[in-house]
């Protein structure tokens, strides 16, 4: 605040009139507040079930992980051995923030690229076409939940389409058990990842890309600008900024996210934890042992990895095309 | 091919650069789609086609029998059916009806109004989209058990109000309202409550749309959340669930409720499209 520093300098002279100063702002600061009661009124009902199930959450949970709580007494402070516990005692914690970072780095980065590269040729089809191609990209991240169409590609018996189709061309003699090998695993659940990460960032490069200013083509045509990929770098990337950090947000969250499609392909807990989460393991100690303030460490360090990384990332992509 | 790729008879595109980038994308496009034809095609086979080596893609003798078999499994449960999709269908639909219209009320003034406390606020919406409800999964546990909303359906409902998603684009849609409608209707004595419902959301009915998909696409595919354990609130999801975990015997039933689960959202979509399309054109992060 620089009223603070030039309050400084004056400190011994203008006390009384610094504090009548503040007095004045508090009071236009409640002229405000009152003028815009409406805006208040409008947003209430909205903003305090934001708060009550998304903000108040998240500062209890900071609260809690420097607890030992079990949800029948009362939780007690036990300082920072949650977090030491984590990272010095639990081993399966390390594998699982392994996988969540695995995870994120290389879906994360593929995925948004992957959203970029395809909206981006879809982009110059005829609009029948492109309707067409965006709901096939589209339309496995909307089907609900049906990733489990993959267990019965991945299954391992020889019915699998994976088992019987390298069984047929004699890469393998016996079926896989694809799913109850850790070698397998993380890669096949990568890949699902990726099948179901054309979501909503991809929806929002469509529609990004649709709004860029047509006449910056033409005029860059005459400036010299010779083809499609020097267009893409010093055009439509520069035009999209405000698109592409909000598709980062969506994409990096979702990779670090990952625990619905682990469970459900590699069971719970999977084979030797080979695709234990942070996610999942938040949900071991939460729903199946019942270790609140431990649950509550997990979830803080997924908390501050993923806005942590999404904060750098925005600021990175702030210096797009500058 | 040009000439396809190219509709707007732009400059600087070269033929084989169009042909590749086609190629790439039938490439992609046949790995997004082949695993839900599968899906449907699963459904339409007789068990033993299902089972048969080796694996076929397409279906050979299609029959309904997988669709009788799941009807005769569901009207013999304890629970019937109908009651599964009653469930889902009343969560889904006040979860719509509520999100859409509180967050469209809380969208407006953050988008159009000038008050203390605004910028604080939308960023902290922005800093929610960070991070996955995961993390606030056991306060949330606690709170609902608080309110005395476990294995009630509000513990599904309520929190789906305040989806933040939804707000954050809802919000930067109606940052394209052109002021001066807003300026109109003030003058002529419009309150803010009057201009919200009668100026802005008529206005904003693609971003209705978009929230309606993103929230319906959540909802649908609940399965209670881990918050209902009455076997008779339960979701279409969770019966879906019991039903692909039976093994063997049950695959083609588990191949019938995969289709008819994917079939609702993807239609959805399929008839949403531009409209939502509409709506992402201004989903964009400004700094």
């Amino acid at each position: 605040m620089p009223q603070s520093s030039v309050r400084n300098e004056q400190a011994a002279v203008a006390q009384a009139p610094a504090r009548s100063r503040l007095g004045a702002r508090l009071s236009l600061l409640w002229q405000q507040i009152k003028a815009a009661r409406h805006s208040y009124f409008l947003m209430a009902p909205y903003m305090a079930l934001f708060f009550l199930f998304t903000v108040v959450p998240v500062v209890i949970s900071i609260l809690l992980s420097f607890t030992y709580f079990n949800m029948l007494e009362f939780p007690k402070f036990i300082g920072w051995q949650n977090y030491a516990r984590l990272f010095l005692e639990d081993d399966v914690f390390l594998i699982a923030i392994k996988n969540t970072i695995l995870f994120a780095i290389i879906t994360g980065p593929i995925s948004y690229i992957a959203c970029f590269v395809f909206a981006w040729i879809i982009n110059e089809l005829p609009p029948k076409l492109r309707a067409f191609m965006t709901l096939v990209f589209y339309a496995p991240s909307i089907s609900g939940n049906v990733y489990f169409i993959w267990l019965m590609i991945f299954s391992g018996d020889r019915y699998g389409i994976a088992n019987g189709l390298l069984i047929k061309l004699g890469v393998i003699l016996e079926p896989i058990l694809w799913l109850k090998t850790e070698a397998y695993v993380m890669p096949i659940i990568i890949l699902v990842q990726l099948w179901l990460s054309l979501g909503t960032g991809f929806l929002a490069f469509i529609a990004g890309l649709q709004t860029v200013d047509r006449t910056l083509y033409e005029a860059g045509a005459v400036d010299g600008i010779r083809n499609r990929w020097q267009e893409l770098w010093y055009i439509t990337l520069p035009s999209m900024r405000p698109q592409l950090m909000f598709g980062a947000v969506i994409q990096l969250t979702a990779s670090f996210a990952v625990a619905d499609v682990s469970i459900a392909l590699a069971g719970f807990p999977s084979v030797n934890y080979a695709a234990e989460t942070v996610v999942t393991h938040l949900i071991d100690f939460g729903t199946n042992r019942f270790e609140m303030g431990y649950a509550s460490a997990i979830a803080t360090v997924l908390f501050l990895l993923m806005v942590g990384t999404n904060l750098l990332v925005q600021k990175l992509l702030r210096r797009v095309g500058e | 091919m040009a000439a396809i790729l190219a509709p707007r008879k732009r400059v600087n595109r070269s033929l084989s650069g169009s042909v590749s980038l086609f190629l790439l994308l039938l490439l992609f496009g046949a790995f997004m789609v082949l695993p839900l034809i599968y899906a449907v095609n699963n459904a339409f086979k007789p068990l033993d086609e299902i089972f048969t080596f080796p694996p076929t893609l397409f279906v050979k003798n299609p029959t309904f029998s997988n669709f009788t078999d799941l009807m005769n499994l569901l009207g013999n449960t304890w629970v019937p059916f109908t009651r599964y999709a009653f469930n889902t269908i009343f969560i889904t639909g006040l979860g719509i009806v509520g999100h859409v219209l509180l967050a469209s009320a809380a969208a407006y003034p953050l988008a159009k109004h000038v008050f203390p406390g605004k910028g604080f606020l939308f960023q902290i919406v922005v800093l929610s989209l960070m991070f996955t409800p995961a993390v606030t999964a056991i306060p949330n546990y606690m709170i609902l058990s608080w309110l005395g909303w476990i294995d009630t359906y509000w513990a599904v409902i309520i929190p789906a109000f305040a989806y933040s998603l939804g707000l954050y684009l809802m919000k930067q849609f109606m940052e394209q309202i052109p002021d001066a409608l807003l300026e109109a209707a003030k003058i002529d004595g419009a309150s803010e409550y009057r201009i919200w419902w009668t100026i802005v959301m008529p206005n904003v009915k693609p971003a209705w749309l978009t929230l309606i998909i993103l929230l319906f696409q959540m909802l649908w595919g609940s399965d209670g959340n881990g918050y209902i354990y009455s076997e008779q609130l339960k979701t279409l999801h969770y019966a879906a669930g019991q039903i692909v975990q039976g093994g063997i015997a049950r695959a083609g039933a588990g191949a019938a409720v995969a289709l008819i689960l994917m079939s609702v959202p993807i239609t959805l979509f399929v008839f949403s499209q531009s409209r939502i399309i509409e709506t992402m054109a201004s989903s964009g992060m400004k700094d």
